[in-house]
């Protein structure tokens, strides 16, 4: 089997079945369907007002995206004013090198991080390795994928595929300071034995590198919301803070950034207000106690700017909930290894091509079935379905899509074109299925269809009533008293 | 332009994208103009009707809201009480009866001597502080919400770093939502130039937690493990309520 680092979307379809195969991860994706959506529907009754929030939520990230020249220019202005650095960086490479420079001229030899999905988005921990540098998640779900070396599975709960007798195992493994008998059955001990490990890693790091949620215009902060307070201990206790920020995160004012803050904790987690809601604006004071002595913030575009005036532009709405992820049936289905993306789910199926390129990340906008729930959960009303669409319309138009659909498709339209024969070859094969049916005396499975072996390998094909569509809707305007389409409306 | 900027070419390369496609849509300066009435205005959006109450009211809802969220919340009526309601928690809960303090002249102005057994010290958090105690800049009706701000004397990692964290907060200083709360810290946070941000902006709702085990909540996971809120006094009399009526009905 893959190993979670190696997965790629190109090897998607391979990592979905080997997904649906592993028993303990299917054991583990049951928490996102029973915890996450019920949590979100509750604290989402809970509050009257939570769709037309969500109208101003989107009106305030389109007006940023359509200014956006101004506002990172007047956010970058604002972080100079208040003594902070901002660093450009075009792609992945630019980034590193701007956070490698930063912590080579402190001679950091250990870098705590809070959780940061731009942070994985360009690598930047094993990048940190390779430069002598260490870097120490802090975020319990991104230590826990740190111990076992496995890039995050979810967004927002990046553990999410991982059993508690996993994290005990990989706990036994690395700990090996502390008694091997102690107990590590239940998760408040899990949990104290992670904190008491972390504790002093907070203490020694040089620098703390955190992601944001929200850069805020007005002011030149950044902004990060987290439940653990791990991303404020990374942050206040090292000398440098680095902020990594893609740049479709800055708002205009603290006020709107507030009404952000009412979608997105009911949205991901379903609580009315995540623990810690933190806004940082430049370094440490004259006088402060406490705070970094240097705050650096790295604008990362890897691709973003490129989506203004495209069919994608609507995805730098997305303010990293996860509630598509947890209202997916395919992510809960798989889980978020199998993409072999950054990012997951049906937010990732729009972003990862805009990262990777749609010839390396081609199947991920393919595998859903458009069912909407994604875009119906959406804070932001992301129309996410409609993108992937336009990301298969951009595979089919480029040729890269596999050439046993491409040839289907030619077909089909050919046929569709010239009705009687598009009825013709419908009426033939619906009456041979039948007959087929009915020898059998059951839906048709496994083997049993030819050209169908994707759809019956996993599940039973149904039996056709023996007309198609089209002359069971004649017969039924010809003689209404016989609805042969069902019990009628 | 910066000069600061260590990357001028990155930079130019990215602005330049997004311009070139902004243009073919608006005109640079029409987007000038729109993002800086947008920045001047400061306009509050939709604003929940839930904390939209009388004063005293809210700081019922403030308690109940911050309870839901795991805090524990104390009414004492006076500042002067504050030391003793100190004492009491710390007692209740088993923790040690020692505190750290935030050097602010808010809680300099409390009987920390009258309570023999406390021992109280102010400062900075260091790693082996049990209980801070820190002043709020207010609190948030509408979810629980405290809302501290970094100072001189208010240090950030009073906030974090203690096993438990006790915070005063007057009841009048309870308002009803987020923005009233920026509101409040444009109002007091003045130079000549204009208002000052503080460094570090603290909204805590509950004390720390963690679902990263399997969805299962646990408390405490690397910051405060308690988060208990002292109120003082009653709200501010409602200038839109008759005879006081509403403050008359502390929880």
């Amino acid at each position: 089997m893959t190993s979670a680092a190696q997965m790629t979307p190109r090897g998607f379809k391979k990592q979905a079945s080997a997904a649906l195969e592993d028993v303990s991860l299917q054991r583990a994706l049951g928490n996102v369907r029973d915890g996450f959506i019920a949590k979100r529907s509750k604290a989402v009754a809970k509050l009257p007002e939570f769709d037309d929030l969500r109208d101003q939520a989107r009106e305030i990230k389109d007006h940023v995206i359509e200014n956006l020249d101004v506002y990172l220019e007047r956010f970058e202005q604002n972080v100079v004013m208040q003594g902070g650095t901002v660093h450009w960086a075009a792609d992945t490479k630019a980034a590193q090198e701007a956070v490698l420079t930063i912590c080579r001229l402190v001679g950091a030899r250990t870098v705590t991080k809070g959780k940061s999905m731009i942070g994985e988005e360009i690598h930047v921990n094993p990048f940190l390795e390779e430069n002598g540098i260490e870097p120490v998640e802090t975020d319990l779900g991104e230590y826990i994928i740190q111990l076992r070396e496995e890039p995050p599975s979810h967004i927002i709960a990046p553990a999410i595929h991982v059993n508690k007798e996993q994290v005990a195992d990989a706990f036994l493994e690395h700990h090996t300071d502390l008694p091997r008998d102690r107990n590590l059955t239940d998760n408040a001990a899990l949990l104290a034995e992670a904190r008491a490990k972390l504790r002093d890693r907070f203490l020694e790091a040089d620098v703390g590198i955190t992601g944001a949620n929200f850069l805020i215009a007005e002011t030149g902060s950044t902004v990060i919301v987290t439940n653990e307070g791990n991303g404020d201990l990374t942050q206040t206790l090292p000398r440098i803070h680095i902020v990594l920020a893609s740049i479709e995160k800055v708002v205009p004012t603290l006020e709107d950034a507030s009404t952000l803050f009412r979608v997105l904790a009911r949205s991901a987690t379903g609580q009315e207000m995540s623990v810690y809601t933190t806004v940082s604006t430049g370094p440490r004071r004259p006088g402060d106690l406490d705070g970094p002595e240097q705050f650096h913030v790295v604008l990362v575009d890897n691709g973003r700017s490129k989506l203004i005036g495209s069919d994608w532009q609507d995805i730098l709405r997305c303010i990293r909930c996860g509630a598509c992820l947890n209202h997916c049936p395919v992510y809960s289905a798989v889980g978020g290894h199998a993409y072999g993306s950054t990012y997951p789910g049906p937010m990732g199926k729009v972003l990862t091509p805009v990262i990777m390129g749609i010839k390396e990340a081609g199947q991920l906008p393919n595998a859903s079935s458009f069912c909407g729930r994604c875009e119906e959960v959406c804070p932001m009303h992301i129309p996410l379905p409609k993108m992937m669409r336009h990301w298969r319309e951009e595979e089919f138009n480029r040729g890269l899509s596999p050439r046993l659909g491409r040839w289907a498709l030619g077909f089909w339209s050919r046929a569709a074109g010239m009705p009687w024969l598009y009825r013709l070859g419908a009426r033939m094969s619906i009456a041979w299925m039948s007959r087929k049916a009915r020898k059998l005396g059951r839906p048709f499975g496994a083997g049993q269809l030819p050209l169908a072996g994707g759809w019956t390998g996993h599940r039973d094909f149904p039996a056709p009533q023996g007309i198609t569509f089209q002359s069971a809707w004649r017969k039924a305007k010809r003689e209404p008293s016989r609805r042969p389409l069902g019990p009628g409306r | 332009m910066t000069d600061a900027a260590p990357l001028p070419s990155a930079r130019a390369g990215i602005l330049g994208r997004i311009q070139s496609r902004l243009d073919a849509r608006t005109d640079r300066t029409a987007r000038e103009a729109s993002a800086k009435e947008r920045l001047a205005d400061r306009r509050a959006n939709l604003v929940p009707a839930r904390g939209q109450l009388a004063p005293a009211d809210q700081v019922n809802l403030f308690v109940r809201m911050a309870e839901e969220a795991d805090a524990t919340v104390t009414r004492v009526a006076a500042a002067t009480d504050v030391p003793a309601a100190v004492s009491d928690w710390l007692r209740q809960n088993n923790r040690p009866m020692n505190v750290r303090r935030a050097p602010d002249p808010t809680l300099d102005a409390y009987p920390w001597a009258a309570e023999a057994l406390l021992t109280v010290e102010a400062g900075k958090a260091e790693s082996t502080d049990e209980t801070s105690v820190t002043a709020a800049h207010c609190g948030v009706a509408e979810t629980g919400t405290l809302m501290l701000t970094s100072a001189e004397d208010r240090p950030t990692t009073l906030n974090f770093l203690p096993e438990s964290h006790i915070v005063v907060l007057r009841a009048d200083q309870v308002v009803g939502s987020y923005e009233d709360g920026w509101t409040l810290l444009r109002q007091t946070q003045t130079v000549d130039s204009g208002w000052i941000m503080p460094r570090t902006v603290n909204f805590i709702t509950g004390p720390s937690r963690s679902a990263d085990i399997e969805q299962t909540l646990q408390l405490g996971a690397h910051g405060p493990r308690q988060l208990h809120i002292i109120v003082v006094g009653e709200a501010a009399d409602d200038d839109n309520a008759e005879d006081g009526e509403n403050s008359d009905n502390p929880v």
